[in-house]
């Protein structure tokens, strides 16, 4: 273990530094977002994650999100156990007519202010999953939605892009 | 003669490919269940429709692979689950979703059906439903000192949706319920009348983690129910994702096992190898977890130029740092304190469920789908198949380590010996039935198939390997203290979406 530890002393670390030239977009998102969330919501932001019914795609980008790459928590961003710890659901879709109900509950255990982000095709509309009778649709169709990131699954950046515009929306008091 | 071989021949189907499907009667099928309770035989698959119940079983002391189907005009059949405990589940799971009654099954509960689908078909009783989503009764507990924790569906982490009931005396589990169905999103339904690229690409998003394996299966029942023959690039550069595929599934588990024993510098480390075999799949196939690459007669494109630079880069960087974590797994002794040992699951009962992948081969069941039921291009490849006796956390751990390693090996040949020609071919709309199997990372998926004339899908089922994994966690847990249950749980890293369909 001293000798990965050593190396990762003297290796530079992997976490990619925000103003890169060809990374410009993600440059511009770690800056914005840090002011963002100094405005609207002190230092921090925390974030509970739903899976209401998705192919577990989305957890997986959600997941790399916290790897050495994108290192969500320099933010001041972080992923929390409880809704009752949380400002935002970060909810994965299709909602599915078995989970409607444990997602309207979490919705209501999380305090006020709050906010709803749908993530992936299938929390914005259904998805490929639309018109099933065991689906009942996007997040939007169980309860009220500020932010949608598509994509299937959308890309850890696109991610990040998405949690930027909702603080743009927060920090201007919506 | 195989016995398998012998039922499925007394009234053969024709056209279903590439292993033969019989009708036999309740005799014959009750049989089958007789020979899968004495161990001669493999449940790989059970699945309804409106009339009839199909089983698909294989053979292991005769090497044989057969689909059995028992016509159910009154909407019954005489379970299998009675004899078979790892069909209880199946059974239960098709009295659900088409209404089949297994006579006999000792565990009449409904599964994925939680009483809240949409019944769109008038006269269907709202009633019955909402009774039944008022309460599921949990096997009843007595004892002393007895306690239960419900867990879920929604959990701590960032995780797929499902209940946990344990029950614990102290901080032993006695024992662990599941309740499943939860993300069931009627995947089989929306595949009726689909044509099969559409087909496919359901397939594709059964379990996200999956998506190659998954479409992969489904598009080779599709081509064995056409009698299409992909050429051979198109085959090579479907095992080059797969293999991708493992690695990636593979590193992001043997980070995450670490991480819930608290030893988070080999989440650190190992994540960060993910990625990187995410961005050699994007630079290769154009999307991380190529979905979608996998199509019905081939692959949706050629590698981009640069991509399989890319993937060798991918190699090297996995070789170069992957031994020292090996290493240091191997050698923290805190870390091994909390895998070696716990959630063990015995031979005898993998081997009842024929559990794939890591879970089957970390306590002594070998079979792999690309060496034991061989698709090209791993009958010419040859695949080499770790295998451990332990089946504890630990024993997981390293057959991910040594099918890293395996599949790295792979990854070289598949790149340097990857054949020219074209990549895909037109299938043309016809009908038929077909079956596969494929190996994931997490084991082998069963993909059958019924297409009708013009190539429209009848009949569709993928079975995931978590089907037969999923119970073994029940009796991994037992005994163990709670606190150690996100441990085993991650090392089986079962899937919900691919179970709850």
């Amino acid at each position: 273990m001293r000798k990965i530890l050593l190396e990762s002393l003297l290796r530079r670390p992997l976490t990619e530094p925000p103003p890169a030239l060809d990374d410009a977009e993600l440059a511009q998102l770690g800056s914005a977002l840090e002011r963002a969330t100094r405005r609207g919501l002190g230092r921090s932001l925390a974030i509970r994650e739903v899976d209401a019914g998705s192919c577990n795609g989305c957890e997986l980008e959600i997941h790399a999100l916290g790897n050495p790459y994108y290192d969500l928590e320099r933010y001041g961003i972080r992923f929390v156990a409880s809704p009752r710890h949380a400002d935002v659901l970060l909810v994965t879709g299709p909602v599915t007519c078995n989970m409607r109900e444990a997602l309207l509950r979490t919705y209501h255990a999380t305090p006020d202010p709050k906010w709803v982000v749908a993530v992936g095709d299938c929390g914005v509309d259904a998805g490929v999953f639309a018109g099933s009778r065991a689906v009942v649709g996007g997040v939007g169709d169980v309860i009220p939605v500020d932010l949608r990131i598509p994509g299937c699954p959308p890309t850890p950046l696109a991610l990040l892009r998405g949690l930027l515009a909702l603080l743009a929306r927060t920090a201007e008091g919506g | 003669m195989s016995r398998l071989l012998a039922l499925a021949a007394e009234t053969p189907a024709r056209g279903h490919r590439p292993w033969p499907r019989g009708e036999v009667d309740a005799a014959g099928w009750t049989a089958a269940g007789e020979a899968l309770a004495a161990g001669s035989f493999e449940l790989l698959g059970l699945w309804g429709e409106r009339d009839a119940v199909h089983m698909a079983l294989r053979e292991p002391q005769a090497d044989v692979i057969a689909v059995l189907t028992l016509a159910c005009p009154h909407g019954e059949h005489p379970s299998i689950g009675r004899m078979h405990p790892p069909a209880i589940r199946l059974e239960r799971a098709a009295q659900d979703l088409h209404g089949l009654r297994a006579v006999g099954l000792p565990d009449r509960r409904p599964w994925l059906d939680h009483g809240r689908w949409r019944r769109d078909s008038v006269g269907e009783a709202e009633e019955a439903s909402s009774e039944a989503a008022a309460g599921y009764p949990f096997l009843p507990v007595e004892g002393e000192s007895l306690h239960q924790i419900p867990v879920g569906p929604v959990h701590a982490g960032i995780i797929e949706p499902g209940h946990f009931r344990f029950t614990a005396q102290g901080e032993t589990v006695v024992r662990l319920e599941q309740r499943l169905g939860y993300v069931h999103k009627g995947v089989e339904a929306l595949m009726v009348g689909a044509d099969a690229a559409r087909m496919v690409a359901l397939a594709g998003r059964i379990s996200g983690d999956a998506t190659v394996a998954h479409a992969l299966a489904a598009a080779r029942a599709v081509e064995a129910a056409s009698a299409a023959e992909v050429p051979a690039r198109g085959h090579w550069l479907r095992a080059l994702m797969a293999e991708i595929e493992r690695v990636a599934n593979h590193l992001g588990d043997i980070g995450a096992i670490c991480n819930d024993a608290a030893f988070a510098l080999m989440q650190a480390h190992c994540s960060a190898l993910r990625e990187q075999a995410l961005r050699a799949a994007h630079s290769a196939f154009g999307h991380r977890m190529m979905r979608d690459c996998v199509v019905v007669g081939g692959v949706a494109a050629e590698p981009a130029s640069g991509g399989l630079d890319a993937v060798r880069a991918l190699v090297a960087l996995v070789r170069a740092r992957f031994p020292a974590l090996v290493e240091l797994y191997d050698e923290t002794a805190s870390l091994q304190d909390r895998t070696v040992g716990t959630g063990v699951v015995g031979e005898a009962l993998v081997r009842q469920f024929a559990a794939g992948g890591f879970v089957g081969r970390a306590s002594g069941r070998g079979f792999d789908a690309r060496r034991d039921s061989p698709y090209p291009p791993y009958d010419a490849l040859g695949v080499e198949v770790p295998i451990r006796a332990e089946g504890d956390v630990d024993a997981r751990v390293w057959i991910r380590i040594r099918e890293v390693e395996a599949s790295l090996a792979l990854l070289d040949r598949l790149i340097d010996e990857l054949p020219g020609g074209p990549s895909r071919v037109a299938v043309p709309a016809r009908g038929g039935e077909g079956m596969a199997l494929v190996e994931s990372f997490r084991g082998d998926v069963l993909a059958w198939v019924r297409l009708g004339a013009g190539g429209r899908v009848e009949r569709c089922h993928l079975r995931d390997p978590s089907w037969f994994q999923w119970p073994l966690l029940e009796a991994a847990i037992e005994g163990n203290i709670v606190a150690d249950f996100p441990l085993c749980n991650k090392s089986f890293n079962c899937s919900y979406s691919g179970h709850d369909l």
